[in-house]
This record gives structure tokens, C-alpha cells and sequence, in this order.
């Protein structure tokens, strides 16, 4: 196996946990990971050195973000977002993590989950996401403070039911 | 001291819990919170948020990756013909498009016990199945007391089928919404790790057949025994399923007393 499929090899376990993250399903998230495996080999001419693992970040964030956009013109298949909600739901520690990650922007939730479960540098993420680093500083901020919103925002509705 | 230098702001709160200021700005940081309890208490919620997320999804980068990952395969698939394999990625898609259009339009109509019941179950065997701290509600170990308690929830008797005799061994259960209230969940393992879930729910289906679904990984058989809907959930392997299902129905049809008797 050449190198290059070696450094590929070692990164699939890594960006099937950005990919359930960043979609929180499972088989969409395996089918993006498979995407992005399968242009990361057609494109290895293409590569010259560099930070693979961050170039398969790059590819798979941008393929997400075509599929959000495909979604979103076809409005009859939106119902995956039942499934979301189920994923989220009963999980204890997690409960309503995957639901506030659920209402953040495309680009905040990538932003976000590259830094902190991914273990990526600002420098890193802003290449992936191709903006300056002073916005992807921008999207974690908003980020976090949304989700933080969320959460917070969840207690009083339960104790009211109660 | 110069004031100004020691101002922190809202990025810097962030670089700060990330590990991205150099050490200077991080001593001045540190200084802060000290002072400051509003953002000390973001630094914590920032912090408590990463292991949420991390705790979400941590595990699933400890996952074998499925066959269908491997690099040799997908490159001789490539090498091989890339305008078959083009081809058949955009069909699948037009195809996929028009049986997702036409089953979604039949089932906003009507959507039967077996549709909700299997979706439902699968959604709960993709959740809980790669679960490695927090499987089951109530441990294997205590099956009268996870039976009773699950009877009287779900309303009507019911017993985690004993499947040791073909390797499996009982998990656990838990209580979850279902399509028609609540509904048990039971999970098996093989000594080997591979898991697979039982759900179960009450059902007005008369339907007794055992009815299989596919997806692109997991799988699960469907059948209803007197009141009650069973989904049996797990890897898309359907004569190894198919041979659990069995003997799950066969289990619990030796124990439920004839109808009306």
C-alpha cells in the first residue's frame, strides 16, 4: 500500500466520527465518508504533499455542504430531520447535545466540531473551510454561545411540565 | 499596569479554552477569570459542551470502519470502469430519489405498525448499539426485575426471550417512546461483540408474518405475536437475522399462552 493510501487508511475511523457528528445519521454519514475516500483516491495526482488529513476534512466538509444544499432544493426529503431528533433524544450525558448541534449553521457546526472533537488548529480549520482565521474564530463564538442558549433554554420548558 | 493590555475579549475566552493562546495572553487570561466569575463560568460551559460532544461521538472513531471502506476495493472499483461506476451512482440516485418519493407518498397515507415499529427500532439500534458506557437502562443480570418493570410500563407481560442457546447473551434493557407509547428494548451480544436489539411495543397489527427490511447496513425482521410488535434489529446479515428472529418468536411463542385460553 502505498503511502499515501496508508495515510488515508488511518484517517477513516477519525472522519467517520466529524461525519456522524456533523450529520448525525449514521449511513448518510458512512455514505459522505465513502464519498470523500473515493475523491480523495481519483484526485491523489492532483495532491502534492501536504496535510492529508486535513485535505480529507476539506473534501468531506464541502461534500456535506453540497448535500445540505441539494436538501434544501428538494423540501420532500426533509424528513431525515425525524430521525435527527430521534438520534438526539435519549442518551444519557448527550441528551441534547446532537439537537443543539441540530440548530446551529452549516458552517459554526463544522467550525465547532473540527475543534473540538477533532483536535484541528484555527490555522487548520480556516483552510478547510478556505475563510479567514478570524471567522472561523467567529463561528466557534457563535457557536458556542447558541448552544449554550439551547441548552439553558431546555430547563425551564421541563420544569414548566412538571 | 496598563489596563488596556489586560482587557480580555469573547475570541480570546475561545483560544483560551482551545489551547490556541501563546503563553503570555494566557497568563493574562487566567488573571481574568479570576476576576471576572461571568467569564470564568463560559469558560466551563465552553469546556463542558466539548465533552458533551465528545462523548456523543468520541466512540464511533473506535468502530471498526465498514468493508465497504476499503481502499483496494474502492480503487479497483475506479481503475476498473469508471463510466459503469458513474453510471450506476447516478441511477442509484434517480432511482433512489423516485422510491423515496413514491414511499413517502404512500406512507404520509397510511403509515402501517410495520413501517413505524421498524423505523423506530432501527433508529434505536443505530443509537444505543455503538453505546459502550450506557447500553441498557437495567442490566442483563437483573432480568426479573427488568422484565416486570417493562411489562408494566409497555401494559401488557413480556420477557426478554433467553437466547444463550444460539450465543447471545442479554445486555440489558431500556423503556423508549414508541410509535404506539412505550415500548422495551432489549439487547444481545455474541461473545464476540456484535450486538443486536429487540423492541418490542403494543400493536393493533394482526399481521403475524415475519417481514424483513433492509438498510445499507443494518437490518431487522418484523413480526407480531398477540399484542405485541417485534423488531428485531441488526447487522444487514439476513440468514444469521434471520436464525436470531427465529428463535426470539419461537421463545416467546412457547411462552405466551394461547389467546382467549
Amino acid at each position: 500500500m502505498s503511502e499515501f493510501h496508508e495515510q488515508i487508511k488511518v484517517a477513516i475511523p477519525a472522519l467517520r466520527r466529524y461525519a456522524r457528528a456533523l450529520t448525525r445519521d449514521a449511513e448518510t454519514a458512512d455514505d459522505i465518508v465513502q464519498d470523500t475516500l473515493v475523491r480523495a483516491l481519483r484526485s491523489e495526482h492532483l495532491f502534492h504533499g501536504g496535510d492529508t488529513r486535513a485535505w480529507l476534512y476539506t473534501i468531506l466538509t464541502n461534500l456535506n455542504r453540497n448535500r445540505l444544499r441539494t436538501l434544501s432544493r428538494r423540501p420532500v426529503l426533509t424528513p431525515i430531520k425525524d430521525g435527527d431528533a430521534a438520534t438526539g433524544a435519549p442518551e444519557s450525558g448527550g441528551r441534547d447535545i446532537a439537537r443543539a448541534l441540530d440548530e446551529l449553521a452549516e458552517d459554526q457546526r463544522s467550525a465547532l466540531l473540527l475543534v473540538v472533537l477533532e483536535g484541528l488548529t484555527y490555522r487548520e480549520v480556516a483552510e478547510v473551510q478556505c475563510v479567514p482565521i478570524g471567522t472561523v474564530m467567529s463561528r466557534l463564538a457563535r457557536a458556542r454561545s447558541q448552544i449554550k442558549t439551547y441548552l439553558d433554554g431546555e430547563r425551564p420548558t421541563l420544569r414548566r411540565v412538571k | 499596569m496598563n489596563d488596556r493590555d489586560q482587557i480580555v475579549s469573547e475570541d480570546e475566552i475561545n483560544a483560551y479554552v482551545d489551547g490556541e493562546l501563546p503563553a503570555d495572553r494566557r497568563t493574562v487570561v487566567e488573571a481574568w477569570l479570576a476576576t471576572h466569575p461571568d467569564d470564568a463560568a463560559k469558560v466551563a460551559a465552553w469546556r463542558k459542551q466539548a465533552e458533551l460532544i465528545r462523548a456523543r461521538y468520541g466512540a464511533v472513531a473506535h468502530e471498526t470502519p465498514p468493508q465497504r471502506f476499503n481502499l483496494n476495493r474502492l480503487t479497483r472499483r475506479r481503475s476498473g470502469a469508471i463510466v459503469a461506476a458513474v453510471a450506476a451512482i447516478v441511477a442509484a440516485f434517480v432511482i433512489g430519489g423516485v422510491v423515496g418519493w413514491t414511499a413517502r407518498s404512500v406512507e404520509a397515507a397510511r403509515p402501517s405498525d410495520l413501517t413505524r415499529f421498524t423505523a423506530d427500532a432501527l433508529d434505536a439500534y443505530r443509537l444505543y448499539v455503538v453505546e459502550v458506557r450506557h447500553p441498557v437502562e437495567v442490566t442483563g443480570d437483573q432480568r426479573p426485575h427488568l422484565d416486570e418493570w417493562l411489562s408494566k410500563r409497555v401494559g401488557s407481560p413480556l420477557r426478554a426471550p433467553e437466547l444463550d442457546k444460539i450465543g447471545l447473551k442479554l445486555v440489558g434493557g431500556r423503556l423508549l417512546p414508541g410509535p404506539t407509547g412505550a415500548t422495551a428494548f432489549f439487547m444481545y451480544e455474541t461473545p464476540s461483540g456484535e450486538r443486536f436489539t429487540l423492541y418490542c411495543g403494543r400493536t393493533s397489527d394482526r399481521d403475524t408474518a415475519l417481514r424483513y427490511t433492509t438498510g445499507e447496513q443494518n437490518a431487522a425482521y418484523y413480526w407480531v405475536d398477540g399484542d405485541l410488535a417485534y423488531v428485531l434489529s441488526g447487522p444487514a446479515e439476513r440468514d444469521k437475522l434471520r436464525e436470531i428472529a427465529r428463535a426470539a418468536y419461537e421463545e416467546i411463542d412457547r411462552r405466551t399462552p394461547p389467546l382467549g385460553g
